[in-house]
């Protein structure tokens, strides 16, 4: 709001320089000798207890984009904590993908640039191959479902996978079919999280809403037009939902991830509400985990990928409502742990997502037609 | 400004070589400024500049401009941000400039001055989240003051919150932190205005109309217009507040830079933001020349006095 601001864009470059200026580039062999920027798993570095050992050494995690609401983030790093008595420090919550790469080639070269990153596939594929992730693959690398069609290298590992949802008030009665959101109850009531033009979830978010009226990840025009009739009939509102819009009753009907949704539900019960999720038809989308090839903690980026993607970590994204894709295996060898179950069931399929190419021609698509749609 | 004299200030060190030293060193007090306007205002300018010349994958011309210039979308854009902007410019000026004026006609100095001076500061920086919040909260669909508008004055605008989630709502929630920022500009300019020059009109047998006429207005115009260039100015280059309220990545420039910079779905393309951000550039160019032109010719007023 600074009246002598000049634009965001150059804003963001400002605060690059700003950020760069003051950190001292450290080296980033440890001094005992061993150099995990190139281990490319546990026992090529000499096992857990050496990785843990030298994680601990390095003292700290720089992490990126992990918003504590976001598939139970907050406990995971909670846990990480205090498991291996590591620092972690916490940049940009709010970040894009896109963004925790900006922001790792920016700072590279200094303490401060992010070790680890939490992508969607799209970002994912367009820098894999270019020398931004560091190759690794953790224990459990086998039983991860899709980790070796994702990337046979292991540059990023699926993590969890999030199905889109519609969380609602309790106090507007029940939804059970996507047509009754246009009811005049739900006037001025209906936000989807994130522009589809920017957002992966709110991209994701058209594509279920789509494939509930019938339509394909190959055109989403369906979903469109079914947008406009909530936009003409005033249900639909163009705000960005955030904790507080939702807290306040500002956005009773958000469309959203399952994930983030599941914190509001807990939040909603904590103050003797009622915040109800409606899932009108499986579609999501699955995050990848990954090292950056800079990463200034090399130790501490893979222990990391260790926990989050093993069976602790497994356990805090089920109950945080998302699936992590070691949840398959975990079923199937009756080792799933009884709160995870509670929570996410025992659900042996993922949720149909879309491919990079279809969520490229269905960006291109929404260009034009998605401001027709629901603009002004 | 005004010129504050040296002379007979400061050692009693030679004379005229502690008047030279004096004047070099006052350089190196502004070395600090220079040093945090070249890194922060001159340096991303030339980055975003130099990058506004080259293509997706760094080759030097101007197809990425041009593609923007073209771009349909980017122009529906740049229309609502230049078209918003104006609007508040002009509204906050207008509101900004009336209230000022009822600040400087009370008494100086006075609770309700001081109040509405301290006030000004603080709202013309309120934006961002907590502005849109605060609108929502009160005038969204479910918001305070719709809930009761519904059940007692069910007809009026209050009551249809739609106008807020559009261009209609950014125009007022802008106007909002436009004001205080108007009053805090113009103040300055009204307080200068000299009684005696009203009693000199008056003493010549000139009427109310014919003070402001042929004195007031001929005196406030250029700094009042120089205001509202800031004014404009200020909203074309708001972010956040826009960003919370609408979730249309082309609805503004500014939006279509964020969505360009930090798409995670394939839209990432940092040329094409910088190129935006070039063409707002030229546009805060010329916004600011004639804010400094009118402000030499206030400045010029302002000495002869």
């Amino acid at each position: 709001m600074k009246f002598s601001k000049i634009t965001s864009g150059s804003l963001a470059v400002a605060l690059a320089v700003a950020i760069s200026i003051p950190v001292l580039s450290i080296s980033t062999a440890s001094a005992a000798g061993r150099d995990y920027s190139k281990i490319k798993n546990a026992s090529a570095g000499g096992g857990m207890a050496a990785l843990v050992a030298a994680c601990q050494k390095e003292g700290q995690l720089n992490v990126i984009a992990l918003p504590h609401y976001w598939a139970n983030y907050g406990e995971m790093i909670d846990g990480f904590k205090k498991t291996y008595g590591v620092k972690i420090d916490e940049a940009n919550p709010e970040g894009s993908s896109q963004e925790e790469i900006d922001s790792a080639i920016q700072l590279k070269g200094t303490n401060r640039s992010p070790d680890v990153f939490d992508i969607g596939l799209a970002i994912a594929v367009k820098y894999a191959g270019t020398g931004t992730f560091a190759p690794y693959k953790v224990k459990t690398w086998n039983y991860l479902l899709n980790a070796a069609t994702a990337s046979p290298t292991g540059e990023f590992t699926p993590n969890y996978t999030g199905t889109l949802t519609i969380g609602y008030s309790g106090a507007l009665g029940t939804i059970t079919k996507i047509e009754d959101l246009l009811d005049p109850k739900f006037k001025g009531k209906v936000a989807l999280n994130g522009d589809p033009l920017g957002s992966s979830t709110g991209l994701n978010g058209v594509f279920m809403v789509n494939k509930a009226v019938g339509g394909t990840f190959d055109d989403v025009s369906k979903g469109v037009a079914f947008f406009k009739k909530l936009k003409d009939a005033g249900n639909f509102i163009n705000v960005n939902p955030t904790a507080s819009t939702i807290a306040s009753g500002q956005t009773p009907v958000v469309i959203d991830n399952g994930y983030v949704q599941a914190g509001v539900v807990k939040q909603f019960a904590a103050a003797g509400q009622v915040w109800k999720m409606f899932t009108p038809a499986s579609v999501g989308s699955t995050y990848n985990s990954a090292v950056s090839a800079w990463a200034p903690h090399p130790a501490c980026a893979r222990l990391w990928l260790e926990y989050t993607l093993g069976e602790t970590g497994a356990r805090v994204f089920a109950i945080g409502g998302a699936t992590p894709t070691l949840w398959v295996w975990l079923v199937k060898t009756r080792r799933a742990p009884a709160d995870g179950i509670a929570s996410i069931g025992r659900s042996k399929v993922s949720a149909e997502a879309a491919t990079a190419a279809q969520s490229a021609a269905a960006r291109v698509y929404l260009k034009t037609a998605w401001p027709a749609a629901v603009g002004g | 400004m005004t010129q504050i004299p040296i002379q007979g200030t400061g050692p009693a060190v030679g004379r005229t070589s502690s008047r030279y030293w004096r004047s070099k060193s006052a350089y190196l007090g502004v070395l600090p400024f220079l040093l945090f306007s070249g890194l922060f205002l001159l340096y991303p300018t030339w980055n975003v500049i130099s990058g506004a010349f080259q293509d997706e994958s760094g080759k030097f011309g101007t197809k990425v401009l041009v593609e923007v210039f073209n771009s349909s979308s980017a122009r529906a854009g740049f229309r609502n941000s230049l078209e918003i902007s104006a609007q508040t410019a002009i509204a906050g000026s207008i509101l900004g400039g009336l209230f000022a004026w009822a600040m400087v006609s009370g008494k100086q100095g006075g609770f309700f001055y001081r109040y509405s001076v301290a006030l000004s500061s603080v709202l013309a920086q309120f934006g961002g989240v907590m502005l849109t919040f605060a609108f929502l909260a009160t005038f969204g669909f479910n918001g305070l003051v719709s809930t009761f508008a519904i059940k007692y004055a069910p007809g009026s605008f209050l009551a249809e919150s739609s106008w807020l989630y559009g261009k209609a709502g950014i125009a007022v929630l802008y106007t909002f932190f436009q004001i205080p920022l108007m009053v805090l500009v113009f103040l300055p300019t009204l307080e200068n205005m000299k009684p005696q020059w009203r009693e000199a009109s008056d003493a010549l047998g000139g009427k109310t109309y014919e003070y402001w006429l042929r004195v007031g207005i001929p005196i406030l115009t250029p700094s009042f217009a120089g205001a509202a260039l800031l004014l404009f100015v200020n909203s074309f280059s708001a972010y956040a507040t826009a960003a919370t309220l609408i979730n249309l990545s082309d609805f503004l420039t500014p939006l279509a830079i964020a969505t360009a910079l930090t798409s995670e779905v394939g839209g990432a393309n940092p040329a094409e933001a910088k190129s935006l951000s070039a063409y707002m550039i030229i546009v805060v160019i010329i916004a600011m020349s004639g804010y400094a032109l009118l402000r030499r010719k206030v400045s010029k007023w302002e000495q002869r006095r």
